[in-house]
This record gives structure tokens, C-alpha cells and sequence, in this order.
């Protein structure tokens, strides 16, 4: 039988309509693959095969019964640890949930199943989310399929591994400062911030909350899109989200992929690149550049000068509403217990036992920038940062179209390499945060290998809040161009993981 | 330590207080998430991952709470803010099932009003009205076995059906110059509070039940000297007494607070800045944490939430709705009914202004309304354990009855029996006269038969009444009410008698 696993989602959900293959089929051939390469690679927390093959026989019979179904109906998803999924365990990669089975789906959860996809399991993150890496993990970090001594990225190393190791086509990230974004362009990988309330965040654990957004995570610009519009749309359940329809993904990428770019202003962000940036990731992200303009594409020069307080202003923000989020984590109602002579003794032990070093660095550092005396002058003053972010954000919109970027100032580095060393390990992230703090999606697909270590390079665009359709008809247009020069996906050129017997 | 009196105390110290009152509203649902907001249920049967704060969760602002929230804060002459953020209020505590509060902090929806409070006697203090901000309660914590407290006991049961009902908290401004009266005006302050959400049906306002809890701050500072401006004197450490759940125990809070304070001020000791249990049992607080070693809440605005945006054209739509001032509206009906001071108070207390004020508007006088509700359906009432709106009966049937009281179709005694039947189900008034055949014997030959047979039985005193002692008819008005089983109407058999016998009445 043909092996599935190397097709897109697209191709899949095709040739699955075409009865070419079966969503059984399709699903044990991942699962399979995941039996076979995920030792060394450790994307997944577990594995639901039961419940992945049972929704896939569900799928089965609904599509023998000649029911009508879902673009994505039969296609397998991983879905990162942070959104809860009932009947599977949800941990958000951190001890203190280990063995917690959620009661109830979050609602991109809920909207996976009504597109009828089986969830093939959990995938690792940091801890939390905090973390660039997966070293932050409670249960050991993922590795890179590139190169299994390198990150993958974090916090959603594991959706983007398991999608660039063929362990799933399609997975779901969250991205607070640029964990979906930083994951694919490390790992080779396509992944997309949507903008802030523009998919639900009910059920997904929250970290910081003014800045979470859940997103897909897939090997193509296509594949995101199809995935995009399953996960969108309005939720009541979230007060945040917009009410507003889904934006018009799969229909900008048939616009990127077949049309020209005439007219469409590209702004190039003078702030995020030059200097700390790695000489390889500038030459693949000018080279993308010219594809732009070969298509048409004008591109200028904008300024964002506030962009060189956003990490400092994230560092403050994201801690504080962490340090709320996760004080719920009390040993009270669920999860790890560590029993002691009275309640406040158990809370404090079960703490101390169950979060991780950089949770605990996290919650510290916010539950002090919160502090009577101390607000205005760290939380206060992020908060205006913030502001001033948004209006860098809406001049350099007003020149252009869409910014870009390179995704990471470097190619993945190597598993420990940062790890005591908190302050690199942020500066990772220092392209990506600043759409988070003015809430607008973004998006990074490959660009290439650095010549320097052959190791991925990731290309981010980003667009105006509400306007999401231009990251894919850009981003599909330089996908198509980038593919034809290099004579096939990228993927293709990652080296083959070593099969487990 | 000097022991001084209340008189004494209230001599040499002026005193200074402020309360804030939380209102558990009765909206049929939760603030944040769909539960029933329902008192009395098994413990955790009204609970979802939003209120015990499961991992993934998320809060959605109930509107019927912010309506609720707006309508109570105009009829505390509060403003309206166009715009209110949450805040989250963070503390670890088992029963705040996300530990942290959400809440309202430098933004509350409801600020700078005031109110009239009516004393007994008609003095009329005003209350500034500092804010009435919206957040939710928690859940409630039971210590079983041990000391009975939280560090103590040997184990802890939290029930979360409460974690997320909506409150209102209140809080009023510094109450200065109620001297002698402050007692008093607290109660009253109170005891208004819980009318108007009454009567707004915001509310159950059970005091008993938790619905309505009041924290009373108290301060004393020297009484300025004759001539002098009090108000000029500054104000002494404040104590914060928390849960004093029922108006009397508002009283003796503030009673013990004053001598207390008073007798450490008096030995040159302290007042600490604290917050005091109140135990009901003892009448007496106790010393709960200090303010100094209070937790740092680290507010910050609930970035889960969107703020609080009252439309403009709404909130004037709810101001219509509005009811009048419950002391004013008293004051009105008071002189409208032409009700003494006492029957006044009686009507009150007995939680029948209401019932009276329809009876009324359904054809009744304002005395014969009163009559009933405050006679014989209070004994009802109150023999059933019920209370006078928990009667089956409506306040036109009342007026039904009366009515044909005042055609002469009833006697009294006839309308209790036709009163009884409607509260027994028997169904309107009119069914109950026709079923039971209750109506008045009003046919004078039949009367005057049965008065001549009376007669007839009992000469000796037909004798007397013609001799000119008349109050003997009383015993054939007895014999001919017997004779008719009560349907007769007991002026005209009176009249007969007198006729009969030769005598003008």
C-alpha cells in the first residue's frame, strides 16, 4: 500500500475522498511512523491510538454511508499538550499535570472532532509554554529531526518535530511570543499566529493571556490555511475572540499560488535583522526578498523604533499574567498532590515539587513586577511599551502591506547550548514577540538552509490585525517560487531518521 | 484596661464608620459561566471547569449582572462608568477555585453616590456612596474536626456551588457626625440597602442565608471641644469588622467596637489597624491579621475579559426602572393609608406593605387592608411558619371578600370562613360563598321568625329588655346567630329584637 505519510494534508484529505485510502489506513501508517521514529525524536507526551483509530473507523463508515464531510474529515492531527482534550491526558508539558485527564474539550478541541480528524496524541512543549527549546519540558526535551543535537524550537518543538518528522501532517501550537513560529522555522516547518481572538482560546492552558494565540502547524502554506479555517471563528466561550467571520485562508493561497504580487508592498523591518542576525539566515531571507519582487512585490524599508523594548516589555507582561494563570495549580481540585500537616504546606510543596526551574523563575520574576510599589514602574511601563509597539506597527502598515523578517536571528542551536543562560535563550525570540504584543498575525515558512550549517531558516510575514488572508497569499506565492528553485519541498532535504525495528 | 460604658464612651469620642455590604444577586445563572446560581443545593452539583477553575477554562461576563449591577447602582445615585476593566485580585485560598478573585479594583462600574437613610423617628441621615463595584464570590470552605480552622482541623471540605455566584460590593464613604445615633444609622444604613434590593428583585437580601453581608469599619477620635469643629479632628485607626450577618448583630458589632476601642484610647494603648471576627454568640470581635502584615492582592487588569461597557441610552432605559426610595415611599403610603406610627411599623415588620398596598389598589380601604393582612392572615402565617406572600392567596381575593363585607352579602365571621376556603384552594371567593353557602340570611321574615321563636323560649328576657336593659338582647342575637348557623347579620337581628320587643333602638 502507498505510504501516506509524506503527503501533505491536502493531498491526504484527497486521496482519502477519492477512496484511494482509508482514514484507518492513514491513521496506522502515522502511528506507525510515530512507533518508529519518535524515540529519538520525543514529540509526543502520549499517544491516543485507540481514540485516533476509532474516530477514523467513525470516518469510514460516515464516508461509506456516503455522508457528506468535512474538507479535513479523516486527515490525523497532533495537538500541542497545552489544549485539553477529553478522555486524553493534558499535561502542558509540565509534572504537576502528569496523569490529569481532561473533563471536558477545549473548543478548538471540540472543533477538530466536529471536522471529523482523528487526534493522534499529545505533543511536547516546554513547560507551560515557557521556553524556546522543549528543554523546559517536565518530561525531557524533543529533538530536532534535522539533527537530533538540536532544538526544535520551543515551546512548540514537538507539534513542529512530529510534523517535519512525517509523524502527522497537520498539528496545533500555541504562540505566545513566537512558539509556533520559531518551532517551524527551526524545524523546516509552516507555522501561523493567528490574530489575537481570531481562534479560541477556551480550553487552551492559559500562559499569558493578553498574548496566547492557538495555530496551525503543518509542512505547507496550504496545509495551514485548510487547518486555519477548521480551528477559526467566533467562540462565546471566549470573550476575547472576535466576532467576526473566519478570514478567507485557502482562497489567498489559490490567489498567492496563481497570481502575480503587482501592487502588494512588502515592508522589510529594519529593526529585526542586520546585527545578531547569522550571516546565512540574512542571505535566505534576501534571496526571498528577490523572489518577492520577481513576483511583483515592492518591497520598503520600514522603521519600528520601539521594537528594541519589546523583549524587555514581554518579559515583564508575560510573567505577570503567568504568575495569575498558573496559581491555580494549587493541588486543591486536580493534578500532582504533595500531602502535607495543612493546606498551605501542601500547596507550597506540590508547587515546589511540580513546576520546573523556569516556571518557577517565570512566576517569581511576575509576581514581583506585580507588587504593590513595583507595578507602574515594570508592569505599568510594559503596558505602554505595548502601545507604543501597536504604533510603530500601524506606521509601518500604513507604507506597507505586509512586514517581513527573518523568523530566528539563528538556525537551531544545540540541545544544552543555552540553557543557563536564560537571556540567549529569550533573544531567540526576538522577531516574533513584537505581533504578539500588538495582537496581529504572523506567519514563518522555510526559506532555505543556512550554507553555513545546512540547518533551516525560517521567513516570517506579518500582517494587520484581521487581515491574516495576506500571510497566506504571500506566503504562498514565495512558498511556490521557493519550492520550484529548490526542486521539491524542503523536507526533502532534511536526512532520513533512523528507523526503530 | 478601663471598662467604660457605651453613654460614656460615646461622651469623650466622636466616632467614624464606613461599611461595605456585598449583595449576592439572583440571577438564574452564574457571573462567569452558565451554573445555577442556587442556594441549598447538594454541595458541587453547580459547578463547571469555569468556576472550579480547571486548567483551560475561561470566564464570559453575564449581562443580567451588569443590568443588575447598574440598576442598583443608580438607585444608589451612583455614576455609571462608560468603561470598567476587571481586575484580578490574587490570593491562595482553597476555596477561590482559580486563586485568584475577579473583580473590580480602581474601575468599578458604580461610583460617587449617595443615599437617604430614614431613621425611626424620621431624622433623615445621607450616606456618600464611595463605589459598588461587580466581582464574584468563592466557594465555601468547611474545617471538620480538630480546632475547626483551616490550619487546625483534621481535614477540609470545599463546596464550589457559591465559587462564581455575582456580587455587588457596596462601600460606603467615611460616616462622620452620627455621635450618639451611629449605632442606629448603621442598622438603618443597612436595613436600606436590603429594602431596595428587595423591592428591585435584585437580590433574596436574606442576611441569614449570606445574601446580604456587611463589614463594619469603625474608628474613634477625640470629641472636638465646644465650639470647635469635629469634623477638623482627625480620624483614629480604623478596625474592620467582617461578617455581620444580621442587622442586630450590626448594632452590638458597633456597640462592642466603641467601648472596646474606648477603653484602649482611655489607657493610652493603640488601636490597631486590623481586621475583627465577629462571633454572634459572645456579641464580642476578636483580633483576625493585621493590616500591616496584609497580603499584597498584585491587582492587575483580567486580561480574559472585556471591560464593562454600559451603552449610554441603556443605562438611562434602566434608570426608569428604578422604585422609589423604600423610607420615602413608607413616608408616602403612611400618610396616603392614614396608618398610626405603630400599625405602620406593624405592616412593615410583618412584610406587608406590598400586600396591603395591592389589596388597597384592588378596591380595598387602606383599613380593612390592613385589618386582614395584619389579623387574620398573619395568624395564618404565622401558624403555618410561613410568611403573608407565602399565603395561597391574592391580595384582590382579600379585596374580593371585603368588598362583599361592605354590601352586607358577609359578616366577619363569614368572610374568615370564606377566607379559609380560598387559602384551603377552593378557588375565588365567590366559588367559596356559593359551595359552602355561606352568604348572609339578609330575608327579614325569616329573621324575624327566628327572633319571635328566641323570644318565645327565653320570656324572662323579653321582660328585661322591655324593662329598659337593652344589653340583654345579646342573648337572643345569640340564639338567632345559632338558629342560622352565623349567616345573619348580627346589626339587623339586633334591630329586629328591639322592634319586636317594643323598644326603639
Amino acid at each position: 500500500m502507498t505510504d501516506y505519510t509524506r503527503a501533505t494534508a491536502t493531498e491526504q484529505a484527497a486521496a482519502l475522498a477519492a477512496g484511494d485510502v482509508t482514514s484507518v489506513e492513514l491513521t496506522q501508517q502515522h502511528l506507525d511512523r510515530i512507533a518508529a521514529v519518535d524515540g529519538p525524536v520525543h514529540a509526543f507526551l502520549h499517544v491516543s491510538d485507540e481514540i485516533a483509530l476509532t474516530a477514523a473507523a467513525a470516518v469510514d463508515a460516515a464516508r461509506a454511508a456516503g455522508e457528506e464531510l468535512p474538507a479535513l474529515a479523516g486527515v490525523p492531527i497532533a495537538v500541542k499538550d497545552v489544549l485539553v482534550t477529553e478522555g486524553i491526558p493534558t499535561t502542558a508539558g509540565s509534572r504537576i499535570l502528569e496523569g490529569w485527564v481532561p473533563p471536558y474539550d477545549g473548543t478548538v478541541t471540540a472543533r477538530l472532532r466536529a471536522a471529523r480528524m482523528p487526534i493522534l496524541g499529545k505533543t511536547n512543549m516546554d513547560e507551560f509554554a515557557m521556553g524556546s527549546s522543549t528543554e523546559f519540558s517536565g518530561y525531557g526535551p524533543t529533538h530536532n529531526p534535522w539533527d537530533l543535537d538540536r532544538i526544535p524550537g520551543g515551546s512548540g518543538g514537538g507539534s513542529a518535530a512530529a510534523v517535519a518528522a512525517y509523524e502527522a501532517p497537520l498539528a496545533i501550537g500555541s504562540d505566545t511570543g513566537g512558539s509556533i513560529r520559531q518551532p517551524a522555522a527551526v524545524t523546516g516547518t509552516v507555522g501561523v499566529k493567528p490574530t489575537y481572538g481570531g481562534v479560541s482560546r477556551y480550553g487552551a492552558i492559559a500562559l499569558a493571556s493578553s498574548l496566547d494565540q492557538l495555530g496551525p502547524v503543518a509542512r505547507t502554506v496550504a496545509d495551514t490555511a485548510a487547518l486555519h479555517e477548521v480551528m477559526g471563528g467566533h467562540d462565546p466561550k471566549d470573550a476575547t475572540s472576535l466576532d467576526e467571520p473566519v478570514p478567507a485562508c485557502t482562497a489567498a493561497v489559490a490567489q498567492g499560488v496563481d497570481g502575480d504580487l503587482k501592487g502588494v508592498k512588502v515592508g522589510v523591518v529594519e529593526q529585526l535583522g542586520g546585527e545578531g542576525y547569522q550571516d546565512g539566515v540574512r542571505s535566505r531571507f534576501e534571496e526571498s526578498l528577490d523572489l518577492l519582487r520577481a513576483r511583483g512585490a515592492e518591497t520598503v524599508e520600514v522603521s519600528c523604533p520601539s521594537f528594541e523594548y519589546a523583549l524587555a516589555a514581554y518579559y515583564l507582561i508575560l510573567p505577570s499574567e503567568a504568575s495569575s494563570n498558573l496559581a491555580k495549580f494549587d493541588s486543591v481540585r486536580f493534578g500532582m498532590r504533595v500531602e502535607k500537616d495543612n493546606v498551605e504546606n501542601t500547596m507550597r510543596a506540590t508547587r515546589a515539587e511540580g513546576f520546573g526551574d523556569e516556571v518557577k523563575r517565570r512566576i517569581i520574576l511576575g509576581t514581583y513586577a506585580l507588587s504593590a510599589g513595583y507595578y507602574d514602574a515594570y508592569y505599568g511601563s510594559a503596558q505602554k511599551v505595548r502601545t507604543l509597539i501597536q504604533r510603530d506597527f500601524a506606521a509601518a502598515f500604513g507604507k506597507a502591506d505586509v512586514l517581513v523578517s527573518p523568523t530566528t536571528p539563528t538556525t537551531p542551536f544545540k540541545l544544552g547550548e543555552r540553557l543557563d543562560d536564560p537571556l540567549a535563550m529569550y533573544l531567540n525570540d526576538v522577531a516574533t514577540i513584537p505581533a504578539n504584543l500588538a495582537g496581529i498575525p504572523g506567519m514563518s515558512l522555510p526559506a532555505g538552509l543556512a550554507p553555513e550549517d545546512g540547518l533551516p531558516v525560517g521567513f516570517q510575514i506579518l500582517a494587520p490585525a484581521h487581515e491574516d488572508a495576506r500571510l497566506y497569499r504571500v506566503g504562498a506565492a514565495l512558498e511556490a517560487d521557493l519550492v520550484a528553485s529548490w526542486g521539491g519541498p524542503l523536507l526533502a532535504q532534511a536526512p532520513e531518521l533512523e528507523v526503530a525495528k | 484596661m478601663s471598662t467604660l460604658t457605651y453613654e460614656s464612651a460615646l461622651e469623650k469620642y466622636d466616632p467614624v464608620f464606613g461599611i461595605e455590604v456585598h449583595v449576592e444577586l439572583n440571577t438564574a445563572t452564574k457571573i462567569f459561566c452558565g451554573c445555577a446560581n442556587q442556594f441549598g443545593s447538594a454541595p458541587n452539583t453547580n459547578v463547571c471547569p469555569v468556576c472550579i477553575g480547571l486548567p483551560g477554562s475561561m470566564p464570559v461576563t453575564n449581562e443580567k449582572v451588569v443590568e443588575s449591577a447598574v440598576r442598583l447602582g443608580l438607585a444608589l445615585g451612583c455614576s455609571i462608568r462608560e468603561s470598567s476593566r476587571f481586575a484580578r485580585k490574587n490570593y491562595f485560598y482553597p476555596d477561590l477555585a482559580k486563586d485568584y478573585q475577579i473583580s473590580q479594583y480602581d474601575e468599578p462600574t458604580c461610583y460617587d453616590g449617595e443615599l437617604e437613610v430614614v431613621l425611626d423617628d424620621g431624622e433623615v441621615v445621607t450616606v456618600g456612596i464611595e463605589r459598588a463595584h461587580i466581582e464574584e464570590d468563592a466557594g465555601k470552605n468547611t474545617h471538620v474536626g480538630g480546632s475547626g480552622g483551616i490550619q487546625g482541623a483534621d481535614y477540609s471540605l470545599v463546596d464550589y456551588n457559591r465559587a462564581g455566584v455575582p456580587l455587588v460590593e457596596i462601600v460606603t464613604r467615611p460616616i462622620e457626625g452620627t455621635a450618639e445615633r451611629v449605632a442606629e444609622v448603621a442598622r438603618a444604613y443597612v436595613a436600606t440597602i436590603r429594602d431596595i434590593v428587595k423591592a428591585m428583585d435584585i437580590s433574596d437580601g436574606r442576611m441569614e442565608q449570606g445574601s446580604l453581608r456587611a463589614d463594619v469599619n469603625l474608628s474613634l477620635r477625640p470629641k472636638a471641644a465646644d465650639g470647635e469643629d469635629q469634623s477638623a479632628v482627625p480620624f483614629g485607626k480604623r478596625s474592620e469588622t467582617k461578617n455581620v450577618n444580621s442587622l442586630r448583630a450590626i448594632e452590638r458589632a458597633i456597640h462592642f467596637e466603641i467601648v472596646r476601642q474606648a477603653g484602649l484610647l482611655d489607657a493610652g494603648q493603640p488601636v490597631h489597624q486590623e481586621t475583627r471576627h465577629w462571633h454572634e454568640d459572645t456579641g464580642e470581635t476578636t483580633s483576625g491579621r493585621s493590616k500591616e502584615e496584609a497580603e499584597d492582592y498584585r491587582y492587575f487588569p483580567e486580561p480574559d475579559l472585556l471591560p464593562v461597557e454600559p451603552d449610554a441610552a441603556w443605562v438611562e432605559s434602566l434608570r426608569g426602572t428604578i422604585p422609589e426610595h423604600p423610607a420615602k415611599r413608607r413616608a408616602r403610603l403612611q400618610e396616603e393609608w392614614a396608618f398610626s406610627d405603630l400599625e405602620m411599623r406593624d405592616a412593615v415588620n410583618a412584610g406587608a406593605l406590598d400586600l396591603i398596598a395591592a389589596t388597597i389598589a384592588a378596591g380595598a380601604t387602606p383599613a380593612s387592608a390592613r385589618k386582614w393582612w395584619l389579623g387574620e392572615l398573619a395568624r395564618t402565617a404565622n401558624d403555618a411558619g410561613t410568611s403573608l406572600d407565602g399565603l395561597a392567596i391574592a391580595p384582590a381575593q382579600v379585596a374580593a371578600v371585603q368588598a362583599m363585607v361592605d354590601e352586607g352579602k358577609l359578616n366577619d365571621k363569614l368572610a374568615r370562613q370564606v377566607i379559609e376556603g380560598v387559602l384551603a384552594g377552593e378557588g375565588e371567593p365567590s366559588e367559596v360563598v356559593a359551595a359552602r353557602g355561606l352568604e348572609i340570611v339578609s330575608d327579614d321574615s325569616a329573621l324575624e321568625a327566628a327572633v319571635d321563636e328566641a323570644l318565645a323560649a327565653q320570656p324572662d328576657v323579653l321582660e328585661k329588655i322591655q324593662s329598659g336593659k337593652v344589653q340583654a338582647a345579646g342573648a337572643i342575637v345569640g340564639a338567632v346567630m345559632k338558629a342560622t348557623r352565623g349567616q345573619a347579620d348580627a346589626g339587623r337581628v339586633r334591630e329586629i329584637i328591639l322592634q319586636r320587643a317594643g323598644v326603639n333602638p
